[in-house]
């Protein structure tokens, strides 16, 4: 990598910078999608009518009556779609479905003059039924086999011979719950046409691209016709990766039928009924260990909740079988993965993406097995963390694996682990009622997409006659803080003080065919790209430096290069080198590195309810040559507690009982859902950054931190059932269900006193 | 200010009002002309451009929303006070004073408890940091403030921080300076929201004028909007006339004797933890448990009992006090004990225009009290189950016992048999077991999503054995 063209000034790479937003955010000027709308004339409200079965087919449908209400505009059905009647990429999701695949499902939708006209329309659309059988639970699905997409098998050795070795074998499964995204801001598009039939859909989306060939297909419309702009997003966490392109879809169908802008923004009752959510899983597992408590084979299946549609289940299927190992080594491995159909939400990307599913059943089964071995789970663990030399099941060598072995080590040494461990066994002894637990968990977390042609990038950075830098990227702002390390990496590549540079939303216009801002992967990819942009800048003006001195400040060398008819603009772009996958053999290197964490919980647990707090929590988490501090352990304890509401209190309920509303998601509300609130913060929460994990070959050495912190709340649930055991006899096994709520507490507590 | 009293309220539905009421917002003056039945104070502020507050749940469980309100206050003579603005009518804001986060401060020159946040890395995504920033400020203008008290922010979510941040700039704070214009403004005197009318929405002047109006035939009493701002948000509902009553000086008294405390049912839960100063300690374990600051800033003791909710928090704490209800209509007042109220499923012994006008605690006050609410977060959610014990135990002998449940049945209920196997005998750990056992059989607990029935059954009898472990072994009182 190149040095910087100047010593680093004010708002460079690896300088503690505050969200780049952070002053609009606070004083309420920082605009969303939906604030566009607000202020946007003669703008049409868009209503769903929803499906009140969990399968059915439609037999009529009548706009007609919703005409009859005031302010109503226009019905749009299934008649009125130009192109392709899909808003997805699998060409399985129709945007106004025959037959309905879940309760709540958008089967037409009404524009108003307002809101309040577009519902009372929706209300009077006439819509008859037939309803059908339907499956809603998991296990319903695995018992009836059903199941869509791939089947993938990954495999690594023998694992007859791996459990012939084994003096232990344990089996066991594990049902756990997905999760919804809830980012704060739902779901919302504005679009609008222009004179010539353009069409501009302002979206709060993670994957512009893929939104605007979305509304192009149903619109039956070439790319070049539709832009699609992303301001910034109320969080996105993959939930609007794939989910958001169905309601551009409607915006820019309703503003095309109509000539008149439209918004679609969904409630917060409409987001959780209507979009996708991480995926539960299903895992039966076989383990085997030898004398020492080292894995010696691992057999399993892992079968996901899919939902109705096939959405991104596949790779995060391949993801989830990938990090089935997460940070140990297991000689011979066969896992299986399914996805079952089931009709519910189409379940999509959500932060780890699959990896989490895989990880957890790991954790799990070293959890429960500790006791039959006779080891402390952190022993276990620890005995079990790849070496130097060692590769994943899918072959990739676990390069760097020593970086694990190290933070797992300086976690021991800075959190007084085995002080706080005595510590807590003499509380335990003398406490009845209430009981502690501690717990430590490792993460390694692959870098890139699985699929390769993803891990590519493009920017576009202007260099002004003033001096002034204006850059456009792939990439979008979700809260991430990408614009910020944005800015950064040009600051830090132009070698300017970080006020001359300035970033404009992402568009699709300016940067074309981009990835989703997914897998972690957007400060890599865009920050390359941005640095590519801002090199080819600098090389083109080296005869200008040249002729100026090293001393010329860079105002008057950019006005000297326009004056030498010099182009001030690039395009930059990057790829992933390295990188190979083989999706048939579930084989290959398909990540360009893995980040590595640990993490140690305590909790207290009180016997009478289940109720518990999180009392302390330490956390070495490598994030590489840190881009930007403050952004990145804002990543790692948001990410942190995340993960610690998928694991332990967020708890999604379908209806499957027999009655009318079966198939009806039951918390489809904040205040049936419950994410954790200030209540959950650990008391004590103590982040440090692992030292000395500069990453060869990635932009200025440092590492993706999106996902990789959502693992460490493992540790979370690790210390519940070191816990929960206090409450029995010692040595024996915990089963823990997922998500560890006060009540799934309760009953393990109960089986433990038994 | 407010519309012209000249105008005669006369006790029927009122059409589109002539005079549009009018607002003070971030100290501009705005009418209120825009705000349409059903439509939220959140609704109208956005659109009048101030988006900064958004819309995240619009059933008052996040706090994006949240806005600050000019009340009266109790030791100053105003007080800035954080709402939900999505639960509240828009017509409600007439003759009220806002702030919202574009109203603290700018980019450029950004109020303290905005800096702050901006700093510490407390906005991510920034969807939820304007309610955020208004719920801090709230806190910081807290007369008497000598700590930041987290519970200010237990109404506010945020999905990207972990919060760490947040609880760091906001223990930042330090006091506000002495030229602060919003410090300066809590000593004048707090608007006074005179009787108003908007779209589908009156302000009467005084009691007798509100009992008339909901006399009317679709007219609904409301107070902090915190049960019916969800019903209008996520179910449609549009009453005829919403009548709001929670200015009525006769519903606002807070009164100490020697025989009762008695509760003025338009009184905040906020200004009822203040008012009662430690009067009652089993509130006191209470209401800090009970939904979030924003909602307790809003949320009324007259509210929380006339939606007759099953679970409550409120309600099985008050059938342990025996406390009764002073009801009013335009025919006089009468008294119901709470633990005769309710009749079913959300349905109780009031009548159509009845209000509920105060609430009486009888005294003296039983010697051990105690609340355990059983839910999956810690702060700002709904109880699985509540329980409340009011106990008297006099030379070992359990002489009084008063036990109110929540989340067990249709309606909120005394646990009958559970008092009767206590009463009349030794306080002892035979006792305790014995009627532990009672008590998990009383009600007909439920599955749903917030538990199932078995873990609430087992909750009720393990409540009582928790208060025997958590309770020193002898306690007198009475």
């Amino acid at each position: 990598m190149r040095a910087p063209a100047n010593p680093p000034g004010t708002g460079h790479v690896g300088q503690q910078r505050p969200h780049e937003a952070a002053l609009l955010h606070v004083t309420g000027r920082a605009l969303y999608t939906d604030d566009l709308a607000v202020a946007t004339p003669r703008v049409l409200h868009a209503h769903p009518v929803t499906a009140p079965h969990a399968h059915a087919r439609i037999t009529r449908l009548d706009p007609v009556p919703a005409y009859d209400v005031d302010g109503v505009v226009r019905v749009l059905t299934a008649t009125d779609v130009p192109g392709v009647n899909d808003g997805g990429v699998k060409h399985d999701e129709p945007l106004f479905p025959v037959e309905v695949m879940f309760h709540g499902q958008a089967v037409a939708w009404v524009l108003g003059e307002s809101l309040e006209a577009a519902r009372l329309g929706a209300a009077a659309v006439a819509v008859d039924y037939e309803p059908l059988p339907s499956i809603i639970e998991l296990t319903e699905a695995i018992v009836a086999e059903s199941f869509q997409g791939a089947r993938p098998r990954l495999e690594r050795g023998d694992v007859a011979e791996g459990f012939a070795a084994s003096t232990h074998v344990l089996e066991g499964e594990l049902e756990f719950a997905g999760q919804e995204h809830f980012y704060l801001e739902t779901h919302a598009s504005l679009a609008t046409i222009d004179d010539d039939g353009q069409v501009f859909v302002q979206c709060s989306t993670q994957h512009p691209t893929e939104t605007q060939e979305i509304v192009a297909h149903v619109l039956g419309l070439s790319s070049h016709q539709v832009t699609v702009q992303c301001l910034r997003m109320g969080g996105g966490f993959g939930g609007k990766e794939m989910q958001p392109h169905a309601y551009a879809a409607i915006a820019a169908l309703g503003a095309t039928l109509t000539g008149r802008p439209v918004r679609v923004r969904l409630s917060r009752q409409q987001d959780m009924t209507m979009s996708g959510k991480r995926h539960g899983f299903h895992a039966t597992w076989r383990v085997g260990f030898d004398d020492d408590g080292r894995l010696q084979a691992l057999e399993a299946t892992l079968t996901s909740d899919g939902g109705w549609s096939l959405d991104l289940s596949e790779p995060v299927l391949s993801r989830a079988l990938c990090h089935v190992d997460n940070a140990y080594w297991i000689p011979h491995v066969r896992v299986d993965g399914r996805i079952a159909r089931t009709h519910k939400t189409s379940q999509t990307a959500f932060r780890g993406f699959g990896g989490p599913q895989g990880m957890l059943v790991i954790e799990d089964i070293l959890g429960r097995c500790a006791p039959a071995l006779d080891l402390a789970p952190e022993e276990l663990r620890r005995r079990n963390l790849y070496a130097e030399g060692q590769a994943t099941p899918y072959g990739q060598p676990v390069r760097h694996a020593e970086r694990l072995d190290r933070a797992w080590q300086q976690m021991l040494d800075t959190s007084s682990y085995d002080e706080r461990r005595a510590a807590i066994t003499a509380h335990n002894a003398q406490d009845p009622h209430r009981k502690r637990g501690l717990a430590i968990t490792p993460v390694k977390f692959g870098i890139s997409f699985n699929f390769t042609a993803f891990n590519q990038a493009g920017a576009l950075v202007h260099v002004y006659k003033d001096g002034s830098v204006l850059i456009n990227h792939g990439g979008t702002e979700m809260g991430q803080g990408l614009h910020t390390k944005m800015l950064q990496v040009a600051a830090t590549a132009l070698g300017l003080p970080i006020e001359r540079v300035r970033l404009a939303p992402t568009r699709t216009d300016k940067v074309p065919n981009t990835s989703a801002t997914a897998a972690s992967s957007g400060a890599d990819l865009n920050g390359a790209a941005v640095k590519d942009a801002c090199e080819q800048i600098l090389d083109r003006l080296v005869p200008v430096r040249e002729r100026l001195g090293a001393t010329a400040p860079w105002e008057d060398v950019v006005h000297a290069a326009y004056l030498d008819r010099i182009q001030l603009w690039a395009a930059g772009f990057y790829r992933t080198e390295g990188l190979s996958w083989d999706l048939s053999t579930m084989t290959g290197s398909p990540f360009k590195y893995f980040a590595y964490g640990v993490a140690a919980a305590e909790v207290e647990v009180d016997g009478f309810t289940g109720a518990y707090e999180v009392t302390r929590v330490d956390i070495v988490h490598d994030v590489g040559d840190s881009l930007s501090p403050l952004i990145d352990l804002g990543q790692i304890e948001g990410g942190f507690l995340q993960g610690v509401g998928w694991l332990t209190l967020e708890d999604l309920r379908w209806d499957a009982g027999d009655g009318p509303q079966r198939g009806r998601l039951a918390t489809q509300a904040a205040s049936t859902y419950k994410l954790p609130s200030l209540s959950e913060m650990p008391a004590d929460l103590r982040v440090t950054l692992l030292e000395r994990a500069a990453e060869d070959g990635v932009v200025y050495g440092s590492k993706a931190v999106g996902e990789p912190p959502l693992m460490l709340a493992f540790s979370v649930r690790e210390a519940l059932r070191d816990a929960v055991g206090a409450f029995g006899a010692p040595g024996r096994a915990v089963e823990l269900a997922s998500p560890a709520t006060p009540e799934a507490v309760w009953w393990a507590i109960e089986e433990a006193r038994r | 200010m407010s519309s012209d009293p000249g105008v005669p309220i006369t006790p029927t539905v009122p059409s589109a009002p002539s005079a549009p009421p009018s607002v003070q917002v971030n100290g501009e003056t705005r009418s209120l002309a825009g705000a349409r039945a059903g439509a939220s104070a959140l609704d109208w502020l956005r659109s009048i451009g101030l988006t900064g507050a958004k819309e995240g749940c619009a059933e008052g469980e996040c706090g994006a929303c949240a806005v600050l309100l000019a009340r009266p206050g109790l030791d100053t003579a105003t007080e800035w006070t954080a709402v939900n603005a999505c639960l509240l009518p828009g017509a409600a804001l007439a003759g009220q004073e806002v702030v919202t986060a574009e109203g603290l401060g700018g980019p450029r020159d950004p109020h303290p408890v905005q800096t702050e946040l901006a700093v510490r890395g407390g906005s991510q995504c920034g969807y939820c940091t304007p309610g955020f920033v208004c719920s801090m400020a709230a806190e910081y203008y807290r007369p008497g403030r000598t700590s930041f008290d987290h519970h200010a922010l237990s109404g506010n979510l945020c999905r990207c921080t972990g919060y760490r941040p947040i609880v760091e700039a906001a223990e930042a704070l330090e006091a506000p300076r002495d030229d602060d214009p919003l410090l300066a403004r809590t000593t004048a005197p707090a608007p006074s929201p005179a009787s108003a009318r908007g779209e589908a929405w009156v302000r009467p002047r005084d009691l007798a004028e509100a009992l008339t109006l909901l006399a009317e035939p679709g007219a609904v009493a409301i107070a902090g909007s915190t049960d019916l701002g969800v019903e209008a948000n996520l179910r449609g509902s549009r009453p005829d006339l919403l009548v709001a009553i929670d200015g009525l000086a006769e519903l606002r008294t807070l009164v100490v004797d020697d025989d009762a405390v008695e509760i003025g049912a338009a009184l905040t839960l906020s200004e009822v933890e203040r008012r009662l100063a430690g009067a009652i300690p089993l509130l006191d374990a209470v209401l800090p448990q009970f939904a979030s600051r924003l909602i307790r800033n809003s949320a009324t003791i007259g509210g929380n009992l006339g939606t007759g909710s099953p679970i409550g928090d409120l309600a099985p704490a008050l059938l342990a006090l025996d406390a009764v209800l002073v009801l009013a209509s335009p025919s006089g007042e009468r008294e119901i004990a709470l633990r005769d109220y309710f009749t079913g499923y959300r349905t109780t012994v009031r009548a159509e225009g009845e209000l509920i006008a105060r609430v009486r605690v009888p005294l003296p006050l039983a010697g051990v009290t105690a609340f355990h609410k059983i839910a999956k977060r810690r702060f700002d959610d709904i109880s699985a189950v509540a329980i409340a014990f009011a106990l008297d135990v006099v030379d070992g002998v359990v002489v009084r016992a008063g036990i109110g449940l929540g989340g067990v049945a249709a309606t909120p209920v005394r646990a009958v048999a559970t008092e009767t196997a206590l009463l009349g005998r030794p306080w002892t750990a035979v006792t305790v077991e014995e009627a532990a056992t009672v008590l998990g059989d009383e009600g007909t607990p439920l599955d749903d999503h917030r538990a199932s029935g078995a873990y609430r059954s087992a909750m009720l009898g393990q409540s009582l054995r928790r208060l025997w472990a958590e309770g020193p072994p002898e306690r007198t009182g009475g």
